[in-house]
């Protein structure tokens, strides 16, 4: 049996930044993985850095989060991948526009001012590509993307480098408390003890919760990629649109990333997913309508990754409700990736001070029980 | 023919002798069924062309070669839908088939899958291979088969097997020139084998394959024992260096390089499926985990052929008519006494002609330099990803081929790992000292073959398709 400081439960990007912001004050962590790190969401999504279109809690920490991406080398000594050429949601029409000053006015009043509305000149500079039908858009110029898969690995390993320990394989089978403490075991028979627990488990963490006696109406899903042979450069930004969901991104190996929410199957007890190519045909329509230089393009590979998704489609961070001792950080709904680097450090601030300076009420776990008791 | 029906009991996926066995003996005993096929003509790749070959005189090809053609009759007539020139990119578990057709693609809906997808050459990775004039011996003999074309200039063919031997006698036959056989079998494979040589001596292989070996030495300069196998030249291939044993090192001039050995199953389409694999230690190769119908472990999807473990061109022709008999049964058509009975005749051949596979898995099992390479080889063409980077991969923690794939982008190209899969699978085993049955392979993804954004935009799609995907409800 193992006697770390802190027992993180899955070793996606949340829970590696977990171990490496605790490690960093000197908080030995043990992140308990039941495949191998990055395995899910955190190792396949669209890599996207995004500011753009956040839900309104969301932005104080993705604001935050910002600023440690682009000193991330810094952080976990590896680049991960991540360049930073703005990211651009496309007005197809004057009423979409609108609404994207709309929300660009309410932000000022906020008091942010990462978004901006560009006309339709600014929009061809920075996506000479666009279709002719497009009138202009909504720019975050600071936003960019990274490497999915390198950037969790970097975590983990500066983590590790740092005292944190990674199991990986090791499913959990049974959360209880041991003294002041928590235990947990695993399928393979280990048992681990420590006064802290995190649940990062992603599409599982509401097994964790349910352990806790906490509800989480957490759905998993199956968010599905696609991506092209080498395309001559044409695109530096990430694009999206305004009134039809889509991610669309070109790597610097001439590759075309198109995502966007389109949603396959998960079976999350077998780690499968299957496609539903009839989805994935109207995510084909859309970048047809708005890159003609994509007609010509060839598609390679379709995947998707597990990922949970709450309600509210914002994610639970903070303290248990029910149990001292215990975390999360979970169902992030598709866009906890640019999140990872700070929600580390929220949890490590929350263990290790029992307080953080970002706004996190709008994440508590809490707001289930709510929901359920209305 | 032409597939009319919107769909069908069964669906074979390849023209090969797999194939076209078990789509014959399915239509034949009332299936409704359409044989999937890329080509725009039946035989697969060891009857490439069967039917259309420009190389009449049957002496160049072989009489081995024209045994296709008594598939190819009873097929025309079986009453089995053709669909030549199609591209299956998806099968789903409700055996959805995604398939592309002249720039259109559909979705087709079926009972039962029989995945015929055949063999390709196993990677064999040497120092300079991704060079112009370098390619596979199996390449070549397509073009042979094809269009009657041969390699000009100076000709050496490198690797083992029974397929390389074969290659240079019909190589010969057609006049063409072959300056050199660099054997790279390791000698001490001829030990390994000795076990298995009587069986090999009862086998029908014995008498065609030592008068053909017998043929092409006394007319070729044979290097045998070759090791450090490199492709030279600026731009394209020029010279090929070589030692055999630990002598000093070889150079002849190479205007082509045509490497080989050993083919493996095409397993992408049933991976991509979720069929569960394994990895076979004699053939080193994975193969899906198929039962004695080649009934694989999802419900509905059987593999026949070479594409559920090396057999050959015979064996294959058997187990499509299993394949076909176990869908009969499982469509309700026949039952558990009437498919055996039927099955009787096709095991007792199928068991002649797997004699002797053994002695030849054995012999010509590939030299492990030449399935593990240095470090500065590349491994994944696509990605151009050496065997050093793979090595350095996992060193940083990427244990299996989908990490080093997430890492290094390996096998994440058109190709879908189809040239760097095994020895990617290897290269990791020897670094972390472990077997390639703990390493795993790749998790492939539809499409499983590259289709293009408008064949996919094109895909037919229903409202509530467009409202699910917009979240209108």
């Amino acid at each position: 049996m193992s006697r770390p400081d802190a027992i993180v439960i899955g070793g996606g990007l949340h829970g590696c930044s977990t171990a490496l912001h605790l490690a960093r004050r000197g908080v030995r962590a043990l992140v308990l993985e039941k495949d191998h790190v990055g395995r899910h969401a955190s190792g396949v999504n669209a890599g996207g850095v995004r500011q753009l279109g956040r839900h309104v809690a969301e932005i104080p920490l993705s604001v935050a989060a910002m600023v440690l991406w682009h000193r991330i080398a810094e952080l976990v000594g590896d680049d991960c991948g991540f360049e930073s050429h703005g990211q651009i949601k496309v007005a197809e029409n004057e009423a979409e526009l609108a609404a994207g000053r709309d929300r660009v006015a309410q932000l000022n009043a906020l008091g942010f001012t990462h978004e901006e509305v560009v006309d339709e000149a600014e929009l061809r500079r920075l996506v000479p590509a666009i279709a002719d039908h497009c009138v202009g858009a909504v720019v975050s110029r600071g936003d960019g993307a990274a490497l999915p898969y390198r950037t969790t690995l970097a975590f983990k390993r500066r983590a590790e480098s740092l005292g944190a320990r990674f199991v990986e394989g090791a499913a959990v089978s049974r959360v209880a408390r041991a003294g002041g403490g928590w235990r947990v075991e695993t399928a393979a028979g280990e048992a681990h003890e420590a006064p802290v627990l995190v649940n990062c488990a992603g599409a599982w963490a509401d097994r964790v919760a349910a352990q806790l006696g906490e509800p989480a109406p957490l759905e998993p899903m199956a968010l599905m990629l696609m991506i092209t042979a080498r395309m001559p450069p044409f695109v530096k930004p990430v694009v999206g649109a305004t009134g039809r969901t889509l991610s669309f991104k070109q790597f610097a190996n001439g590759t075309v990333l198109i995502g966007g929410g389109m949603r396959g199957r998960a079976w999350r007890d077998e780690n499968r997913t299957e496609l539903d190519f009839a989805s994935l045909s109207i995510n084909a329509r859309t970048v047809w309508d708005l890159f003609p230089i994509m007609r010509g393009a060839t598609i390679v590979r379709a995947w998707a990754g597990i990922e949970g998704r709450m309600p509210d489609d914002i994610p639970v961070i903070g303290p248990s409700a029910t149990e001292l001792g215990a975390f999360h950080a979970f169902g992030f709904s598709a866009h906890g990736f640019q999140l990872g680097p700070i929600v580390g450090r929220i949890l490590a601030d929350l263990i290790i001070d029992g307080r953080t300076d970002l706004p996190i009420e709008p994440f508590r776990i809490q707001r289930f029980r709510q929901m359920a008791e209305a | 023919m032409s597939a009319t029906k919107d769909q069908y009991d069964l669906a074979v996926i390849g023209a090969g002798p797999a194939g076209l066995a078990a789509a014959t003996l399915a239509a034949q005993r009332g299936l409704s069924t359409v044989l999937l096929d890329e080509q725009e003509a039946p035989g697969g790749q060891i009857y490439r062309a069967i039917t259309r070959t420009p190389l009449r005189n049957p002496g160049v090809l072989g009489p081995d070669y024209w045994h296709g053609a008594e598939l190819t009759g009873p097929f025309r007539d079986s009453g089995a839908d053709h669909l030549p020139g199609t591209t299956v990119w998806s099968v789903s578990r409700d055996l959805e088939i995604g398939l592309s057709r002249q720039g259109a693609a559909r979705i087709l809906p079926v009972k039962h899958v029989i995945l015929a997808t055949g063999a390709l050459e196993r990677p064999f990775p040497i120092p300079g291979w991704t060079l112009p004039g370098v390619m596979g011996a199996g390449a070549a003999q397509i073009l042979l088969k094809a269009s009657g074309l041969v390699a000009q200039g100076n000709v050496v063919l490198a690797g083992s097997g029974p397929l390389l031997w074969l290659l240079a006698w019909q190589y010969l036959r057609a006049g063409a020139r072959i300056d050199a056989i660099l054997d790279t079998t390791p000698r001490e494979n001829w030990r390994a084998a000795l076990p298995q040589l009587g069986a090999f001596l009862r086998s029908d292989y014995v008498g065609k394959g030592v008068r053909l070996l017998f043929e092409v030495r006394r007319k070729v300069k044979v290097y045998s024992g070759v090791s450090e196998l490199k492709a030279l030249g600026d731009g394209r291939v020029q010279m090929v260096s070589f030692r055999q044993g630990d002598g000093e090192e070889w150079r002849l001039p190479a205007d082509t390089l045509l490497l080989h050995q050993g083919v493996i199953p095409n397993i992408n389409l049933a991976n991509a499926i979720g069929c569960a694999q394994t990895w076979d230690e004699t053939q080193r190769c994975w193969t899906p985990q198929v039962d004695a119908w080649g009934a694989t472990t999802v419900p509905g999807v059987a593999v026949a052929g070479d594409g559920a473990g090396i057999g050959g061109a015979l064996a294959a022709e058997h187990r499509g008519r299993l394949a076909a008999l176990d869908a009969l049964l499982r469509l309700g058509r026949i039952d558990r006494v009437e498919r055996d009975r039927s099955a009787a005749p096709h095991r007792d051949a199928l068991e002649r002609a797997q004699q002797g596979r053994d002695f030849l898995d054995t012999l010509y099992s590939p030299a492990k330099p030449f399935r593990v390479p240095p470090d500065d080889t590349i491994v994944c063409r696509c990605e151009e990803v050496t065997a050093g980077q793979v090595r350095e991969a996992v060193a940083l923690g990427c244990s299996g081929p989908n990490q080093t794939k997430s890492f290094l982008r390996c096998g994440m190209g058109p190709c879908q790992g189809r040239l760097c899969g095994p020895t990617v699978t290897e290269v990791i085993a020897e670094a972390r000292g472990v077997s390639p049955a703990e390493v795993g392979y790749y998790r492939l993804r539809p499409p499983v073959k590259p289709i293009t954004l408008a064949e996919l935009a094109s895909l037919p799609k229903s409202e509530a398709d467009v409202a699910a995907v917009l979240g209108r409800h």
